[in-house]
């Protein structure tokens, strides 16, 4: 029962995904790349990973895309099409993504996984925190702290950008 | 885990998802198009990471943790992106990449 959802959140992704990357109207592509999202925090939700699922909601679906969304109506008229590369660039684009897909189904093919350990990981949000904020052994506080960081700067940067501008 | 789902067709998911991605990347010429082609592909390895870890070892939390890091990466490059390219647009009134090629002449 639990795999037809997965067959049928994974086909949403494929589906989506394919057209994010191929329709011509940029408002339906961001509204495109909501719906692969959503369907990916679906399969989170399945798989018992809550948190995480949480994570890619807000963070993705209503944060990025809304800011997506923001720059698309500060810089477009909406009903503008989308102009397509010249088609040998678009060729040689397809050429190169297929011969990468090629290989990695190549490999996909020729590696056997050892067999799982059956564990069940624990991802209790009480488990997620001490986790996050431990620095012993599979403790993650230095990368915690590294995002932390990276946030701070890139808002810093951003504000920047912005103003910048404004003096010129 | 999910039952009756093995690794492989998770793995297979996330390969598709990510070489469209690609895909789009190389073949789109409009900036805030190729951003989404690059969130499309971190997406990707964030299934690929949730999948291993949910199969392969989990009696850690690696790859929940990777899958969160890679989410505050994307919405830090996607901020930045996005005051770039509305910076650009107000510059050369155009957000197609061939046509904002000043540092080549």
């Amino acid at each position: 029962m639990e795999s037809i959802f997965f067959y049928l959140l994974a086909l949403v992704i494929l589906v989506f995904s394919f057209l994010t990357i191929s329709s011509k109207n940029i408002l339906r592509t961001a509204v495109y790349l909501l719906f692969v999202l959503c369907a990916t925090a679906g399969i989170y939700f399945m798989m018992n990973y809550n948190f995480l699922a949480a994570v890619q909601l807000t963070v993705y679906a209503g944060g990025i895309v809304v800011l997506i969304i923001f720059s698309i109506l500060l810089t477009h008229q909406i009903n503008t099409r989308l102009e397509l590369a010249s088609l040998k660039k678009r060729l040689i684009a397809a050429v190169i993504s297929f011969i990468s897909a090629a290989t990695f189904f190549w490999a996909l093919s020729k590696t056997t996984w050892p067999d799982t350990n059956g564990g069940v990981a624990d991802t209790s949000l009480n488990n997620i925190g001490l986790q996050l904020m431990n620095f012993g052994p599979n403790g993650y506080v230095l990368p915690f702290e590294v995002i932390s960081i990276l946030l701070l700067a890139s808002m810093v940067a951003a504000i920047i950008i912005a103003k910048k501008f404004s003096h010129d | 885990m999910i039952e009756g789902v093995g690794l492989n067709h998770f793995l297979i998911l996330s390969g598709v998802v990510f070489f469209l991605g690609m895909y789009g990347f190389l073949s789109r010429r409009n900036m805030i198009t190729l951003l989404m082609s690059l969130e499309l592909m971190l997406n990707a390895v964030n299934i690929n990471f949730v999948a291993f870890n949910a199969y392969l070892n989990n009696d850690f939390l690696q790859g929940h943790f990777f899958a969160l890091f890679i989410i505050g990466v994307a919405a830090a490059e996607a901020a930045l992106a996005i005051a770039i390219i509305v910076l650009l647009y107000r510059k050369f009134n155009s957000i197609n990449i061939e046509k904002s090629n000043t540092m080549k002449h």
